[in-house]
């Protein structure tokens, strides 16, 4: 191979043609070999700037040094030093825009993999790695993590470290949060996700499941009458947007948030030996163009329907998902329906879906996101005939906690306001992830949980020395 | 896991289990209602608190076998318990103003409407309770409903018990006489419920309903459970599941119940 040092060593991947058929992983993720091979891409910085683009500062070179050097597990304990998700941010964090948009090697050819590596060395872990977990004997106070997304799981993977005694409680059935309900198995298999959180309970974090904070129990009885003496709020984004166009409805249109959980955690595309149904469809379209929408076009396509659209109102350029996820999508036959805004959707008498109807729209000034505004343009109104519509616009956070919560202020759009380091309005209530910052990515939520976790600790310890 | 205390079959095909579940026993309010999943590949499903008693740290739940998680559900026995039982979700009922209550149970919806009934009773209003069946055989709750109830009627279909005719035939009797009703909560099938607030609307009695749509996570997730109520779309597991039945739109909410009919064909096959 002739740019074996200017790219990237690609990862082999399902066919399109015949992963479309299936839920499982995509890529395979490297082999050894490659995976050695790959780590010799980097440069070994003294002041590595990856780094400074890593939400939890993982020691990147450290990590990729002991993988060419090929101690794998020294690579994994490096990267579980401040990382205690490696194979699930190895799969889904946005390492162009991160990590691997500051590597020195990516000014001239194609960063270094680190995502690739991280994943390898992760995966390598699962298999081959020690298993047993150091006990740390847990006597600190008792601290409650509501969730067990993301940020949850951080902070509570931080604070058992400290030797807390940490609780988390989760609302679903099954934890791990959007990791399990949102991200698709083809992604991210769940058995990885499953595999983290066995870890962290092997270490002593336990885990209430079936628990809505907010309704089974709230905060302030969790505080005061439980005996927990912080609390981590780390409830995610659960609050799905529609367009607000009439026909939303109508028997057919769905959030991608249900579209997803229904087949995710509920796995309707096991059905009907699995009991959760889900409506499929022919022609199915999603509106939204982030990795949500990517991710339920695909679902879309794998549970069977003949045609997939991704309806969106700007421009290729402006679409926020990552191009990994768009270019997937290309390959598997998503179409795109680009500056396509839908104004309406339309139903048979029987209420079910039949179509969109859309109006063509052009790019005039940049807006206050500073992406170029769309305007429809007049007169070009148009039907894409559909039977199942996903709205795939964004979520907002979950209202319950600040709802039952007097004291936790909230700004406009009802994110929980926190500081950098999660301290919310209320002594001892933290919180991070989605629904401090609206909807964003499992790395930034983990960021929060990590640092929410720090000033927990430090919380915990000055009132621990204010008392003696 | 919570376990099932007791079991009752109150009718064919209607089943009551009173279930060990103290942290929901401890906050349920009139109005609420819990998800279950029965199996590890089961469907997540709605049931309305029918009681609670705090000191036992029990709920009461009573369901009809209709489709493949109530079935599964139904072979439960008394000493099994429940894999998954999360509650209580949902808004507690909000009581419009004045003293004079009618409640109304149709079918199932019995059991939703007692724990109303009896919240309302033990706070010193003056209730009138209607139950409603297709036939005799089907009704439960009779001698519950009667205790906490000033006034009791029955009605059903086929006149086998009670007055024959609709929950409505003898709601339209009480307002023809005169009977002061301040407001009326109804509980049952949307046909019912609709019927309902199509007479109080001539009236101008404010009612309520309860709704049980379909839904997944229940915290307001999913969206699944959308309403239109005055013509805003509203989330029936975070907003409801009680709405004002002169606002409501029961055409679209029985078209979205409908949503997974052929597959429940599917299953049962």
């Amino acid at each position: 191979m002739a740019d074996k040092k200017t790219r990237k060593h690609p990862m082999p991947a399902q066919p399109a043609e015949e992963r479309i058929k299936n839920f499982n992983e995509v890529p395979y993720g490297y082999s050894i070999e490659t995976a050695m091979e790959e780590a010799k891409r980097c440069l070994q910085c003294k002041a590595p700037r990856c780094v400074q683009g890593c939400p939890v500062g993982i020691n990147i070179p450290g990590f990729i040094r002991k993988i060419k050097e090929e101690d794998f597990q020294g690579a994994i304990d490096v990267l579980k030093d401040k990382n205690s998700l490696p194979a699930v941010c190895g799969r889904v964090c946005p390492q162009e825009e991160q990590c691997e948009k500051l590597c020195v090697v990516g000014i001239k050819n194609e960063p270094v993999a680190i995502g690739r590596l991280e994943r390898f060395a992760a995966d390598w872990a699962a298999k081959h790695g020690k298993t047993e977990v150091e006990p740390v004997p847990l006597k600190g106070p008792k601290v409650a993590i509501v969730g067990s997304g993301p940020s949850g799981l951080a902070a509570a993977g931080e604070l058992v470290k400290k030797g807390y005694r940490v609780t988390i409680f989760e609302a679903l059935h099954q934890p791990g949060g959007v990791l399990m309900y949102g991200i698709p198995e083809f992604r991210l298999p769940k058995s990885i996700v499953q595999q983290e959180i066995d870890a962290l309970k092997k270490s002593g974090v336990e885990v209430q499941v079936n628990t809505v904070v907010g309704r089974t129990i709230t905060v302030d009885e969790l505080m005061n009458e439980e005996g927990y003496e912080a609390v981590f709020v780390g409830s995610g984004a659960g609050l799905p947007y529609f367009l607000g166009i009439p026909g939303e409805n109508l028997n057919g249109v769905y959030s991608a948030n249900e579209f997803l959980t229904r087949t995710n955690l509920m796995r309707a595309y096991l059905f009907p030996q699995w009991d959760t149904p889900i409506h499929i469809g022919k022609k199915v379209a999603v509106v939204g163009a982030g990795n949500v929408a990517m991710d339920a076009a695909r679902t879309a396509l794998r549970l069977g329907a003949e045609e997939v659209h991704i309806v969106y109102r700007r421009s290729e350029a402006e679409m926020p998902a990552r191009n990994e996820e768009i270019e997937h999508a290309r390959e598997e036959g998503i179409k795109f329906s680009l500056l396509t805004n839908p104004v309406e959707i339309l139903g048979d008498e029987k209420g079910w879906v039949t179509g969109i109807k859309c109006v063509k729209m052009e790019l005039g000034e940049p807006d206050s996101s500073g992406r170029r505004r769309p305007l429809p343009i007049a007169g070009s109104e148009f039907v894409l005939p559909m039977d199942v519509v996903v709205v795939a616009v964004g979520q907002g956070p979950n209202p319950l906690i600040p709802r039952t919560t007097a004291g936790l202020e909230t700004n406009k759009w009802g994110n929980i306001i926190a500081d950098e380091a999660g301290a919310t309005s209320m002594p001892g209530v933290f919180a991070g992830g989605d629904v401090v910052t609206g909807a964003a990515t499992v790395i930034k939520a983990m960021g929060a949980g990590k640092a929410a976790a720090e000033a927990i600790d430090a919380f915990l310890q000055s009132k621990k020395g204010g008392k003696e | 896991m919570n376990k099932i205390v007791e079991r009752k079959d109150l009718a064919p095909s209607l089943i009551q289990f009173i279930v060990d579940a103290p942290l929901i026993a401890r906050r349920a309010q009139p109005g609420q209602f819990i998800i279950l999943k029965v199996r590890e590949q089961g469907e997540r499903i709605p049931l309305t608190i029918a009681d609670f008693d705090r000191e036992k740290g029990t709920i009461t739940l009573v369901f009809q076998v209709v489709g493949k998680t109530t079935s599964l559900l139904g072979q439960l026995q008394q000493g099994d318990s429940i894999p998954d039982l999360v509650g209580p979700l949902g808004e507690p009922t909000e009581h419009p103003q004045g003293k004079y209550a009618v409640c109304i149970g149709g079918g199932v919806g019995v059991a939703p409407v007692y724990p109303e009934a009896k919240g309302l009773h033990g706070h010193g209003y003056h209730v009138t309770s209607i139950i409603g069946a297709r036939n005799k055989e089907l009704l439960f709750f009779e001698e519950e409903m009667a205790g906490v109830s000033d006034k009791f009627y029955v009605a059903t279909d086929d006149g086998s018990k009670g007055q024959k005719g609709f929950v409505t035939t003898i709601l339209q009797q009480l307002i023809d006489e005169g009977q002061p009703i301040d407001f009326v909560i109804a509980v049952g099938p949307i046909p019912m419920m609709k019927a309902v607030a199509d007479l109080t609307r001539k009236h101008q009695i404010k009612t309520i309903v309860s709704l049980n749509s379909l839904m997944v996570d229940g915290t307001g997730m999913c969206g699944g459970c959308r309403v239109t109520v005055g013509g805003e779309v509203k989330f029936t597991c975070v907003d409801g599941p009680a709405f004002d039945a002169h606002l409501l739109d029961f055409d679209e909410q029985m078209r979205r119940l409908s949503m997974y009919k052929d597959k429940e064909q599917e299953v049962k096959e």
